[in-house]
């Protein structure tokens, strides 16, 4: 078995608050092989964006990694000085994120902002980087790059700007993406294009993506794997196909009925009664038991770990024989 | 763009025509301007003839004509109290007060922004602390008070700079300098940091809002997350967008720096157009005063041109030709 690009391992964010503590994100595990597409999907708040931030090292104070640890090839970088990690992004880990109206500087022109990138992590002089730039908004399907590259951000729509910034983001090769909800502030009918975009340059440069999203559908068609997160902890991760067709969890079961299918008709679409609990007042035990169709004594007391009942896929939920852990 | 300014320029001429109409009337209706000019002992009819001779006797509209005209060419009359043409006054006051407005701004600029993005950069620290309660005074302190505050300490006390006068000035032949004797730039030092501290710690908590700002939008997160270095992050990307409303507050502040250095040139006694004005108040020089009024509202006016244009310049988004598409 090949290494894992990036490991996580028990990670758990939290964030200092006058009413105490609040974990974000708890006790994370996952795996992602190289070229590998691993989804990430749960409701707002669920702590998948935070997880992609805590990856890159880019937590905004007060919250911090309180434990576990963050291996990119084997090597330990959520411990790093703030200049080693700085170094990595952008050039080891690219990142997305969500709104490209704000995620360019509105005064730099497109092309001083991926010389600049460029150039941080390079060492290429201002033509050649300009080139590559130009090389760049061509791969991901800018018309006339030459002549848009001197253009503002303005000047472009919003799905220009979004291939604008994967452009960014995969200006140095990293070997890994982090796309925080790429498409959801897009026209429905630009984020197939943006997704596919995205994926076939990440195949093309043999780049893993962690995909953050709370859209099913965009997880089914893009990734490999996918992570169910809810409340802060991962309650089902297994390769998408047969978490989407057999889903182990109750919550990722809830998920899927909730989709709407075409040539059925329902009168109304299923819906998981209840809400999500909130980060200070999560419940105990299984933190999912109160909206649970079938929750047992022991889910209201014990918080289950993540277990592996089939190989390659592992669930955080009691309904499964406990000596299948790994 | 350029119509843009043309549109800018038009709404400068109708201010100063009503700035004009101000200082017209005040020009001809305070006081009597033939009382003002000619002793106890004059005749009635003599002082008819000279309201004759002076166009006074003219419908307002014709003599508010006149006045522009006269302003347009730099005419401003006679001064009441010097007897010398107003034009010729202010313009030998003005390099007194154009070089310690100048350097009073510069050391606004300059030190304002530097202390605000480092309070701004390390909101947490001691001297970031001490920083802001400081401004707290800058902005509170009447100016006077600080002039004569920092007399007391560096020239009575300490001795070291002079507490009066511009010192020794070089006649360049249109502009008699401070700038060039060692004992004029001394002379300069204490009235403009007088007139300096209030913009300073204006422009200071001005820089460090709008940078605190910046640093908490998106495209500041993109750009760490792409791994750029801390220092072109904080001076190019952050800094570039703060300076938008900082070009806005300091320009308007040049305008008052100039303006408002009445008081600090009363406090130091600097031969500029402000104490020229206060002078001319106290003898009810009027002459002098409508056209101090024209001017001060010239420089706002230019000011505010300037500002304008630069927007321009620093943000592209205001530029509208030259753009495929948009929002």
């Amino acid at each position: 078995m090949t290494e894992p690009l990036l490991s996580v391992r028990g990670l758990t964010v939290e964030f200092p608050t006058r009413h105490g503590i609040l974990t974000a994100v708890e006790d994370i595990d996952l795996d992602i092989m190289p070229g590998e597409v691993l989804g990430m999907v749960g409701e707002s708040g669920a702590g998948k964006s935070m997880t992609g931030n805590a990856i890159i090292g880019l937590i905004e104070p007060p919250g911090r990694i309180a434990r576990g640890e963050v291996l990119l090839k084997g090597q330990r970088i959520d411990n790093l000085p703030p200049d080693e990690m700085r170094a990595i992004r952008g050039r080891r880990i690219g990142m997305i994120f969500q709104d490209p109206l704000t995620s360019l500087n509105p005064l730099y022109r497109i092309s001083d902002q991926l010389v600049e990138t460029i150039r941080t992590h390079l060492p290429l002089s201002r033509d050649a980087a300009l080139k590559r730039a130009i090389g760049l908004l061509d791969d991901v399907g800018i018309p006339d790059a030459a002549r848009r590259i001197d253009d503002y951000p303005h000047q472009f729509s919003g799905g220009m700007r979004q291939r604008v910034v994967i452009a960014l983001a995969l200006c140095a090769e990293p070997d890994l993406v982090i796309a925080d909800e790429p498409t959801t502030a897009l026209d429905v009918s630009v984020q197939a294009q943006i997704i596919e975009v995205m994926k076939q340059l990440c195949a093309e440069r043999g780049a893993a993506i962690l995909l953050v999203t709370h859209d099913m559908g965009v997880i089914a068609e893009t990734a490999d794997r996918v992570a169910v997160m809810y409340a802060g902890r991962i309650a089902e991760i297994g390769p998408v196909r047969d978490v989407i067709k057999h889903a182990m969890h109750p919550y990722t079961a809830g998920l899927m009925g909730a989709i709407p299918r075409l040539g059925e008709n329902l009168d109304r679409l299923s819906q998981i009664p209840g809400a999500m609990p909130r980060l200070s007042a999560i419940p105990q035990g299984c933190a999912f038991n109160p909206r649970c169709p079938r929750v047992m004594d022991r889910c209201r007391v014990d918080r289950p770990g993540l277990l592996e009942p089939v190989p390659g896929r592992r669930v955080a939920c009691w309904l499964y024989p406990e000596e299948a852990q790994a | 763009m350029l119509a843009f300014i043309i549109r800018r320029l038009a709404q400068s001429v109708l201010v100063m025509l009503f700035v004009a109409l101000i200082a017209f009337v005040i020009f001809r209706y305070v006081g009597d301007p033939i009382a003002s000019m000619v002793g106890v002992e004059t005749r009635l009819e003599d002082q008819e003839i000279m309201r004759d001779r002076l166009g006074l006797n003219d419908p307002a509209v014709i003599q508010f004509l006149r006045f522009v005209g006269n302003a347009m060419q730099g005419e401003f009359g006679i001064s009441y109290r010097l007897q010398q043409p107003v034009t010729e006054l202010i313009l030998s006051r003005l390099p007194a007060t154009i070089e310690l407005a100048f350097a009073s701004a510069m050391i606004a600029l300059v030190f304002g922004v530097v202390l605000g993005v480092f309070t701004a950069l390390k909101p947490k620290s001691l001297l970031s602390g001490a920083v802001m309660s400081a401004s707290l005074i800058g902005v509170s302190l009447p100016t006077f008070l600080i002039g004569i505050g920092l007399i007391y300490i560096f020239s009575v006390e300490l001795g070291w700079l002079p507490s009066f006068g511009r010192g020794e000035v070089v006649d360049l032949g249109w502009w008699r300098t401070g700038l060039l004797t060692e004992t004029g730039l001394k002379s300069l030092i204490l009235p403009a940091i007088t007139l300096s501290l209030f913009q300073l710690t204006l422009i200071m908590r001005l820089v460090r809002a709008e940078m605190l700002e910046v640093l908490r939008t998106e495209y500041i997160r993109f750009a760490r997350a792409r791994g750029l270095t801390q220092r072109a992050i904080n001076f190019g990307h952050a800094l570039k967008n703060t300076l938008v409303p900082v070009i806005t507050i300091t320009g308007l502040q040049l305008g008052s720096v100039i303006a408002f250095a009445i008081v600090t040139e009363t406090v130091f006694q600097w031969p500029g157009v402000g104490s020229l004005f206060i002078t001319s108040v106290q003898v009810v020089d009027v002459p002098v005063m409508a056209a101090y009024l024209m001017f001060i509202a010239l420089v706002f006016v230019l000011i505010n041109l300037v500002v304008d244009i630069l927007y321009f310049v620093v943000d592209p988004r205001l530029r509208v030709d030259g753009g495929s598409s948009g929002k």
